[in-house]
């Protein structure tokens, strides 16, 4: 079949009357529906073009062999001591660096026709967005799990058993979730995917790496400690850390929690001021 | 009186420096094809962006229905359907589940939703194409489901950019009659056209622009009476009497005559209050009596390409450099 097979005949005129005839409008739906909708939207956006997976399996796979057989003799005695310290830090990485596909994926579909209509829609506004950022959960949340998967088949082994390595990946995803605003702002704010990703790595290869993912921060010059322990990821680090640990650090939780509310709130207003605008 | 669907005031866009919509007054009633016609880049799908909500006004109103389209924009999204210049839908989903995602999030439940769809999928011809990505789909079946997305609901009024262009003939009928049930229906159509054939087709009245400003507005009769008169077209059978009905003409109607390229064809204006048609046939007869042999003939009213060219000194169809 090629693309310019016309399928079907010319629309007749009587069937086309019958379908217009006056149906009552149903009464508009809830911001929730609505934003359901739309992530029903990216799943089958996924069930389209399943390859895009590829980035939450075969990357964070990549990721946790990688640093674990390369660093762990070295920097733990071994690999396995290594995964130990390590696995919760690559999971936050690795879901964290995915975070940034939402902005690329936003950019590439405001300019289709398609958003033209969406935004014609009596509906609540930030539902568009909120939808993708739906989809972009159960990516995470595969991400994660393959992460886990992993690491347990390799001999990690979290204290906190399965409540522990359960609340660690929510933390993860609550993060990642309002974390994603960021990606959408710059997703509406750059004029090509390619800046987009340029600017995405920018942030990301710093934040990630200058934490303490890969190793004890008080092993590092002075300086560096402060830049180290201010950061949001080594925060989110340590939380996950002590869920799966099965030793919560309430303080450090409440703060991923709290900084989490206030990326929604800034970056998510940015967003959908943005958004009326386009 | 006539219910108002639009009416704008010194609407304005202004994209750098260059006034794309520039203080354009509009009043479309309600129930009818309202063509608004102009070359590429005279603002067209700007003016329909900003109506849409699409685009905030840089100076003066609009309203729909007597909503404002920036204060009261929901109102207006309520009542509208916009079928882009480029298609409206997503490409890499399905025929149908774009018009089930659509149809939820205006509302429907899930079966409702799909029942929706699937009734009018079969009202375009698109169900055998259904489970295809839209991607595939021809020019003609791709703007037919961008259409029946816009009436899932049945809008009050339907913004129609340019449905037509870059279509062949037989999606372009089809694209029309579509047009002309819509409107039988009830719903408002603002239709934006470079086609001069099309908004004669299609609208009651239509509205001229260029450079972002109104220059005409009129039923397509209107318009062409503006430019003041019609023309008679003869074929003769031999190629070799047209000197000596050049002359006839000329002196019979008293107006220039146009040799065409077919050398055995002719076209003069017909200039005259009212009774162009016995002029014409008053020249017909001096033709006849003078021996010159008429295959054919035909009167007909200035074409709306002859209404744009005395309106902007330029035809409307060179103008693609400059957009």
């Amino acid at each position: 079949m090629t693309a310019t097979t016309e399928a079907g005949t010319a629309p007749a005129t009587d069937t086309l009357a019958a379908v217009l005839a006056p149906t009552t409008r149903p009464p508009r739906p809830s911001a929730w529906s609505a934003s359901m909708t739309f992530g029903w939207r990216a799943m089958l956006k996924i069930k389209h073009v399943p390859e895009q997976l590829f980035d939450v399996t075969a990357f964070p796979i990549m990721m946790t062999l990688m640093f674990t057989y390369l660093f762990g003799g070295a920097l733990a005695g071994s690999p396995t001591e290594y995964l130990q310290f390590v696995l919760p830090g690559i999971m936050v990485t690795s879901v964290v660096m995915i975070t940034m596909y939402t902005g690329v994926e936003v950019n590439k579909d405001i300019e289709k026709g398609v958003f033209d209509r969406f935004r014609t829609l009596p509906i609540w506004r930030p539902s568009t967005m909120v939808g993708y950022l739906l989809g972009d959960m159960l990516r995470y949340l595969m991400a994660s799990t393959v992460i886990l998967l992993v690491g347990l088949v390799m001999g990690f082994r979290p204290q906190g058993g399965v409540v522990g390595a359960v609340g660690a990946i929510a933390l993860l995803l609550v993060f990642s979730f309002a974390f994603s605003w960021v990606w959408t702002m710059f997703g509406l704010l750059m004029r090509s995917e390619k800046s987009v990703m340029g600017v995405s790595m920018l942030v990301l290869m710093p934040l990630t790496f200058l934490s303490n993912v890969y190793v004890d921060p008080s092993t590092m010059p002075g300086w560096l400690q402060a830049f180290v322990n201010a950061s949001p990821i080594s925060r989110l680090v340590s939380s996950v850390r002590s869920l799966m640990a099965g030793t919560p650090d309430a303080g450090e939780i409440t703060w991923v929690l709290v900084s989490s509310a206030v990326l929604v709130v800034v970056f998510g207003t940015l967003t959908m001021r943005l958004y009326n605008r386009k | 009186m006539p219910e108002v669907a639009i009416r704008t005031s010194g609407l304005v866009k202004v994209f750098g420096d260059t006034r794309a919509v520039d203080g354009l007054d509009l009043s479309v009633p309600a129930g009818a094809v309202y063509g608004v016609l102009g070359p590429n880049g005279a603002g067209k799908t700007t003016a329909v962006r900003m109506l849409a909500t699409l685009l905030r006004p840089d100076g003066g109103e609009a309203t729909v229905f007597g909503h404002d389209v920036v204060r009261e924009a929901d109102a207006v999204r309520s009542r509208v359907s916009l079928t882009g210049q480029y298609a409206s839908v997503d490409e890499e989903m399905t025929g149908s589940e774009n018009l089930i995602l659509l149809a939820r999030l205006l509302g429907h439940r899930k079966p409702a939703a799909r029942d929706r769809a699937a009734q009018l999928l079969e009202a375009f011809g698109l169900t055998e194409a259904a489970g295809r990505q839209v991607k595939t789909y021809s020019g003609g079946m791709r703007r037919r489901i961008d259409i029946a997305a816009s009436i899932l609901n049945t809008p009050d009024l339907l913004f129609l950019d340019e449905p037509t262009t870059g279509l062949d003939p037989r999606s372009r009928n089809q694209v029309w009659d579509i047009v002309r049930v819509v409107v039988a229906h009830g719903t408002t159509v603002l239709l934006t056209t470079q086609y001069l054939e099309e908004a004669d087709r299609l609208a009651q009245r239509i509205a001229v622009i260029d450079h972002g400003r109104l220059i005409a507005e009129g039923t397509p009769g209107e318009l062409k009476s503006s430019v003041g008169s019609g023309s008679i077209h003869v074929r003769l059978r031999d190629a070799a009497t047209r000197p000596e009905a050049e002359r006839v003409l000329a002196e019979a109607l008293n107006t220039p005559v146009y040799l065409e390229a077919d050398p055995v064809a002719l076209t003069a204006r017909v200039t005259g209050a009212g009774d162009e048609a016995e002029q014409a046939a008053r020249a017909l007869a001096r033709l006849a009596s003078a021996g010159i042999v008429v295959d054919d003939f035909s009167l007909g009213q200035p074409s709306l390409d002859e209404v744009f060219l005395a309106l902007t000194d330029r035809p409307a169809t060179t103008e693609e450099a400059a957009a």
